[in-house]
């Protein structure tokens, strides 16, 4: 997993509640044994006709954004890691809702995609922000827990578990922590049967 | 303490605590399938890492493989490729598998509770949502993610942090006509896609007492469209009779000596919830939906809600719809009976019974779609098929088919399809497919009539 950085980039927004994997990935996509490649397919039904030509979706607007502005509930349903894999392939590192599914939650934190929690009201200023000025730049400190903009005064500070915090930072993964645990797993196993 | 079912089979498991957040949970059962498995197998060989538990997983091939022709070649390359490189890393390391051609094959869910390999008290992972169908045993059983898969195959745990506790009570006595799946898509309607999410559900009261394992199967496996990673019954004598003489399932004095065990698991009385509901069984009606998350279902005769913003507009162009509109009496295309949540023996029993003596609606195309071998097996030996031939309708064979638009089934752009499966997302039957939720005996009087009726009116 690639270390998580501080950086300052455009958001591309998307208003819309409840995205599910299937929009992020459809599931004749996931077809493939390895993880690369998936961005060219991410939204890809929302942003190609059946041609292949484009059409008027937020992602086909030139851009260098490396953030995504979610409505609620972003990353419901499908298991399907390959949801992280894409926006991350695509170039998103931050995605920020007001509301995460838990798996995607878990998988995006895997794959060094930092799934960043603000509130309601924050989440549509963020979105009237963008809608006024599209090229506004926002920096995410993953260090300081914060988001900022020159669009705003006071900086939006999010919260994140510090074990997962470290692991961005230092990119690190959960196996890693657990190969390390290993012979007290194997212990814990003979002491139940 | 006073604990619920959940906390009881959690803390079992529990290895390690760290730093009061963090606990290594031990994972006792792990199934496989072709679709979020072989990223995993590769990571680890190219680190090196063996496989902690052979024993402890289970594969099967069901998300790619077609549902007719299955003695053939498949066709789709890229879905041949990845069932062949299930069928390589099993061979690799030693791990049972029933694949395309094997009597035990078919949807990971269906076949792990038919063959006595889901239990109650145990914790369950696969890599795909839809594991929260074996809470229906009276166990943890999740969804998890590739990297995951790759944890539980290298060390046989997870890193997680300890869900909440939600308890969803219903009691009374449901109405002529609603089923399992009518239960879940009324909580859907009330509770949202949401509510859920953080939380392990428990289903309580005298509903979900006096269903079938089937039944709390239907149920428990729509818990992750309420967001909840999982969802649990406590076992009793249902569970115990279900798992009897089941292959994998503990025999003799050994079974009884489980079930003693078993009897246990049950969450104790005052135990505290983090939320709690209750429903009136009788409030419940058949139920459908109307847009493009589970969560947007109207009872069979109500009309289709007002927008309330631009993610539900959205929603009802994407599926021709309109607020005020009533769905019944409409036309639709498709039916599609199968899936992890409705395509065990029962629901087959239960659009038979509808469908005997009468003929498919020639303006559509039905699907049904047997969840395992076994499921098939059994369909014939009740002669269950002879009526859906005398239909015209033909069975298929066992698959995930039409629920996810990855194998060869898939609805047509722009078509209504009443189905039996999980999710109504935008494409979620293919691109463009409009899904319409319901239960096996909506789905089969759609299938008989061409259009929706009220179940509800049937005797």
């Amino acid at each position: 997993m690639d270390k998580f950085q501080t950086f300052t980039s455009t958001a591309l927004p998307l208003n819309i509640e409840n995205i599910d994997t299937d929009q992020i990935i459809p599931a004749r996509f996931l077809k493939a044994t390895d993880r690369k490649d998936f961005g060219n397919n991410l939204f890809r039904d929302w942003r190609f006709e059946e041609d292949g030509s484009k059409k008027a979706f937020v992602l086909n607007q030139a851009h260098e954004a490396n953030i995504l502005i979610a409505g609620n509930n972003f990353g419901c349903g499908s298991s399907r890691e390959h949801a992280a894999w894409a926006l991350y392939d695509y170039g998103f590192r931050v995605i920020i809702s007001s509301f995460f599914a838990d798996i995607f939650r878990g998988n995006a934190l895997n794959n060094g995609l930092l799934p960043l929690q603000v509130s309601e009201a924050q989440l549509s200023n963020l979105f009237k922000i963008i809608e006024e000025n599209p090229t506004t730049q926002f920096t995410v400190d993953l260090e300081k827990e914060t988001l900022s903009s020159n669009a705003f005064l006071e900086d939006i500070s999010f919260e994140i578990d510090p074990y997962k915090k470290m692991c961005l930072l230092n990119g690190y993964s959960d196996l890693d922590f657990l190969l390390l645990k290993k012979e007290q797993i194997e212990q814990f196993a003979l002491s139940r049967f | 303490m006073k604990k619920t079912l959940f906390d009881k089979i959690w803390d079992a498991h529990v290895v390690e605590t760290i730093n009061g957040d963090h606990q290594i949970l031990y994972i006792d059962k792990h199934f496989i399938h072709e679709v979020t498995s072989p990223q995993a197998f590769d990571e680890l060989e190219r680190k090196g890492i063996p496989i902690a538990n052979i024993a402890s997983i289970v594969a099967t091939a069901d998300h790619n493989v077609p549902t007719v022709n299955q003695h053939l070649p498949i066709q789709e390359q890229l879905s041949r490729l990845q069932v062949d490189k299930l069928i390589e890393n099993c061979k690799k390391h030693d791990i049972e598998l029933y694949g395309l051609g094997h009597p035990y094959q078919g949807i990971v869910h269906v076949i792990g509770p038919e063959l006595g390999i889901t239990q109650p008290g145990m914790t369950i992972v696969c890599g795909d949502s839809h594991t929260s169908t074996h809470g229906a045993f009276g166990n943890i059983a999740f969804g998890i993610g590739t990297s995951q898969v790759t944890q539980v195959l290298a060390t046989q745990a997870l890193l997680l942090t300890k869900p909440k506790t939600m308890r969803i009570t219903v009691n009374g006595q449901l109405k002529n006509n609603v089923f399992p799946k009518d239960v879940i898509l009324y909580l859907l309607m009330h509770l949202g896609t949401n509510a859920g999410t953080g939380y392990f559900i428990e289903y309580a009261g005298s509903v979900f007492k006096e269903m079938s394992m089937e039944g709390r199967m239907t149920v428990c496996n729509m818990s992750i469209e309420m967001g909840a990673r999982g969802g649990l019954i406590a076992p009793d004598e249902t569970t115990f009779t279900y798992l009897q003489g089941r292959e994998f399932a503990p025999k003799g004095e050994e079974f009884n000596m489980k079930c003693q065990q078993w009897s246990k698991l049950f969450s104790d009385q005052d135990a505290i919830f983090d939320k709690a509901y209750e429903f009136e069984a009788s409030d419940i009606s058949p139920m459908l939906t109307y847009g493009t998350n589970p969560g947007m279902g109207i009872k069979i005769n109500e009309v289709i809600p007002k927008i309330k913003n631009t993610s539900d507009e959205k929603a009802l162009n994407y599926m021709g719809l309109q607020a005020g509109q009533q769905l019944l009496n409409k036309a639709i295309d498709y039916v599609f009976i199968g899936s992890c949540t409705n395509a065990r023996i029962e629901d087959f029993r239960i659009a038979a019974n509808y469908i005997k003596g009468k003929t498919k609606a020639k303006n559509v195309e039905v699907w049904i779609v047997p969840g395992s071998q076994q499921v098939a097996q059994q369909i014939k030996e009740e002669q269950i098929d002879a009526v859906f031939e005398a239909a015209n309708i033909p069975i298929r064979q066992a698959g995930c088919s039409a629920c996810l638009g990855m194998n060869e089934d898939k609805i047509p752009a722009g078509k209504y399809c009443v189905s039996t499966s999980n999710r109504n997302f935008e494409g979620r039957q293919g691109k463009g497919a409009r899904t319409i939720l319901a239960s096996p005996l909506t789905a089969a009087a759609a299938a008989i009539e061409g259009k929706i009726i009220d179940v509800s009116q049937l005797n």
